[in-house]
């Protein structure tokens, strides 16, 4: 019931938020120089007058600005996104059409990170002032400040080119023709540099946290009293000392949930991984506004959906939070 | 000069000696190549530009073809006449085509195409057509151009990705740009389209129909999209990929690229774009304005120095406005050669006070930021102060629509004759605010314009060479824009795939007769 009205709550709060987010949005886009018909005439290397016009009349761009606002907002409240200027589809289209790619992507990233993270984080605490908790607190430090452009490049340098294990782009093997099971291994493959490049510096993060966390947590008077109850160092470690530190991690693991719709944009491009990312990023070039408004809709509310989500979570992990505050 | 039939004569005993001197192809075999950028649609007409191109002219087809020297070959139309005037084009098309649904092509199509779907769509086909009176099917194939004059570059316009042929049968009568069949191209072509898997793959297959006998030989061609120029070298490099088309790979790693084993390189296929490199000099305010500091900055700049550098020397340093593969070249003007004492004088001569300009290169990748960087150099080498300024494509757009710029690199294609490619950056009547493709610079010449003008449509050559001849020579003195280069592009390749530029469009239509020695 508490849940109910809290989470009723904050779904009316969302829409004020997104839809505000939906006019800034289109307010900051048009401070971008350049329009999306003289982009799409400039590619075709030459144009007249006449076909600059045309375009920009498709468009609705030769209407006065706030009857493009008007017109986007309304379309957007019955839930139509509009066509993307450059490819002529309609955005929701293109958007869903790429959104499986990239949450598998991002989605198996935010698994990984969070799962290595936590294990070496924990392990990095148990092992502290010892070389081995020392090292993995240098590797952590290493992927933390390590951009992830170059070690996208590197990873396919020494793993495609060099050793040839693993491919260096693409989603699946083009041409080859695989199904079922063969398919699933193929993508599987092609997942391994990008999937692991993205979730490299959210690992590193995750670990420093949990250390630092779980640290903490074990000078708390609760963990003297488990000790002295004779509780096993293990049992201690994971029960009182982990669960108690789980809350900035869980804080954490909200904003990269968030960020998973538009938050891999270097890696899709490097691994010509075809997901929302690319897109995005393809838009914002061409002026695609509103392919790329649309898109901005999306990750807005991705980040409102996990944060409420995150609330909830908190909730779960620690009974002492109640209530709407 | 010899006459359009010699022409086509010539032509087709080239054809066919290239024929017999080729080993015996084989059949069968998909090559793999690259896309970049991804094209927005696949309807040549609807859109023209380079990836469109290069993925549909092998979908679509023109009434002709053209040699690497640009000579007219035959495609959809076996033969064609020109009447002694110079106004009337007879074409008698192949009787023997289908388009890729079953359906005959006839002359209806080339009338619709021609009269109603690029009248209404597209630019380049619009510029010719303002020449055109009439268009007649006079049987179901013949068609009969009436030309309003002697519109000189008339036969050169009839390339596929300038002027398509579309099907009648599907696109009258409906909204082009909304029709169901955009999705799924259909042309007459070699290739029939078969899958577009967005941001990953094109997929063409072979049309098993096609009416030369034989052709294609390949089963098929799948378009990789692969948006980082270093991933596409090496996916070039570990054998994925096994053409990479002009332009798809940095500069700066093609020599890495073509030394290794079994990699061919070619810079043919391109005569008839051509890419000429310019810099725009804004002609209206600051010191651009003035003749001297325009003439100053070409003697400033270091053009060979940028082709053996930046471009791998490849390409060609222009005289002047005209480039090689344009026709009416004039090969007596005294070169631009670099000159940095002259340059000096010239600025001097003026009273250039030292005011800072600025550069806007070209936001289409590292060569041209190293290209502005060494202009850059070049000019200050001469006293000139001088700056870049970086921007992105719709950037770069609005500053040169809005004339809101110093110097700025482009580059433009030449279509093969001065009337369609170079023209347009000098006629006063082409200076329009908003777009970054006409009379950018705003120039203003009236006998210039008087000569462009009149060489469009005098007749024979030799006319229209005298008019040409004598505006190369104000336009020389004049220095509207700064000449860069006529860019070499080069397609890179697996030795094994042969034949694979067999016109002067390059790779955009050169899978038609290419085969796998594997």
């Amino acid at each position: 019931m508490v849940y109910a009205r809290l989470i009723l709550m904050r779904l009316f709060k969302a829409v004020i938020v997104l839809f505000l987010i939906v006019i800034f949005n289109f307010l900051l886009i048009q401070l971008a120089p350049g329009d999306p018909a003289a982009i799409l005439a400039g590619e075709a290397g030459a144009a007249d007058q006449e076909f600059l016009n045309q375009l920009r009349e498709r468009f609705g761009l030769d209407q006065p600005m706030y009857v493009q606002l008007w017109r986007y907002v309304s379309g957007i409240a019955m839930l139509d996104f509009g066509y993307s200027y450059r490819l002529g589809v309609p955005v929701f289209d293109l958007i869903m059409d790429r959104l499986p790619a990239t949450l598998l992507l991002t989605g198996t990233a935010f698994v990984l990170s969070l799962v290595l993270g936590i294990v070496a984080g924990s392990m990095a605490a148990a092992r502290v002032k010892k070389p081995s908790g020392s090292l993995i607190m240098a590797l952590a430090l290493v992927f933390y400040a390590t951009p992830l452009f170059w070690v996208a490049l590197m990873s396919v340098v020494v793993f495609s080119v060099y050793l040839g294990w693993l491919p260096a782009y693409g989603l699946y093997t083009v041409g080859a023709g695989h199904t079922g099971f063969a398919l699933v291994l193929d993508v599987a493959t092609h997942l391994i540099l990008p999937a692991t490049t993205l979730a490299l510096f959210f690992m590193a993060i995750y670990t420093r946290m949990t250390r630092t966390s779980m640290l903490d947590a074990a000078q708390q008077d609760f963990v003297k009293t488990a000790r002295a109850k004779g509780l096993k160092p293990s049992v201690i470690q994971r029960r009182h000392i982990l669960r108690n530190a789980l809350l900035p991690i869980i804080t954490l693991a909200g904003l990269q949930a968030g960020q998973m719709v538009g938050g891999a944009i270097l890696t899709e491009t490097v691994f010509a991984w075809p997901g929302i990312g690319r897109l995005m990023f393809e838009a914002l070039q061409q002026r695609d506004y509103n392919l790329l408004l649309g898109i901005f809709f999306f990750s807005a509310a991705l980040v409102i959906v996990f944060n409420i989500l995150t609330d909830l979570v908190y909730r779960l992990a620690d009974p002492r939070i109640k209530g709407a505050s | 000069m010899r006459t359009p039939l010699a022409l086509a004569i010539s032509a087709a005993a080239l054809a066919f000696s290239s024929a017999a001197l080729a080993d015996d192809p084989k059949q069968g075999g998909t090559v793999n190549t690259i896309i970049q950028p991804e094209p927005p649609g696949l309807v040549l007409g609807m859109v023209q530009n380079a990836p469109t191109r290069t993925v549909a002219g092998n979908i679509y087809e023109g009434l002709l073809r053209y040699t690497t020297d640009l000579e007219p070959m035959p495609q959809l139309a076996e033969s064609w006449d020109v009447s002694d005037d110079g106004r009337t084009y007879t074409f008698h098309l192949r009787e023997d085509v289908t388009w890729h649904d079953g359906e005959p092509f006839t002359a209806d199509d080339v009338v619709f195409s021609a009269d109603v779907f690029h009248r209404e769509l597209n630019p380049s086909a619009r510029a010719v057509l303002q020449h055109v009176e009439s268009i007649e099917a006079t049987d179901d194939h013949t068609v009969v151009f009436t030309l309003t004059d002697p519109f000189g570059p008339f036969l050169i316009s009839f390339e596929a990705g300038t002027f398509t042929m579309v099907p009648e049968h599907l696109y009258a009568d409906t909204d082009f740009r909304n029709n169901e069949h955009n999705d799924h191209p259909i042309g007459t072509g070699p290739f029939k389209f078969a899958n577009w898997e967005r941001g990953t793959v094109i997929e063409l297959v072979k049309n098993d129909d096609y009416y030369e006998d034989g052709l294609p030989y390949l089963d098929g061609v799948n378009w990789h999209i692969i948006p980082d120029g270093g991933s596409r070298a090496v996916a070039f490099e570990n054998g994925t990929i096994d053409v990479l088309p002009s332009g798809t790979v940095e500069n700066f790693d093609i020599p890495r690229l073509s030394a290794m084993d079994n990699v061919c390189m070619t810079e043919e296929g391109h005569e008839y774009f051509s890419p000429f490199a310019m810099l725009w000099m804004n002609n209206r305010e600051g010191p651009t304005a003035d003749k001297r500091f325009r003439q100053a900055v070409m003697y400033a700049m270091d053009r060979e120095f940028a082709k053996d550098v930046l471009w791998n020397g490849l390409g060609n340093v222009p005289l002047s406005a005209f480039g090689s593969n344009a026709r009416f070249q004039h090969d007596g003007l005294e070169p631009y050669d670099h000159n940095p004492e002259r340059a000096r004088e010239l600025l001097a001569e003026m009273d250039y006070n030292g005011e800072e300009i600025t550069i806007l290169p070209l936001p289409y990748g590292e060569t041209w930021t190293r290209w502005a960087e060494a202009v850059q150099q070049n000019l200050r080498e001469v006293g000139i102060n001088v700056s870049t300024q970086a921007t992105d494509v719709g950037g770069w757009n609005q500053r040169l629509g809005d004339w809101d710029y110093d110097l700025a690199f482009t580059y433009l294609y030449q279509y093969g004759d001065p009337a369609l490619g170079i023209s347009r950056t000098y006629l006063s009547d082409n200076i329009a605010k908003g777009s970054p493709w006409n009379n950018v610079e705003g120039y203003e010449n009236e006998r210039v314009d008087e000569l462009f003008n009149e060489a469009a449509t005098a007749f024979p050559d030799e006319e229209r060479e005298a008019l040409y001849s004598e505006v190369q020579e104000i336009l020389h003195e004049d220095v509207p824009v700064g000449w860069l280069m006529e860019l070499g592009f080069p397609t890179l390749f697996r030795c094994d795939v042969q034949n694979l530029v067999t016109s002067g469009v390059g790779v955009n239509d050169g899978f038609k007769d290419a085969w796998l020695d594997r």
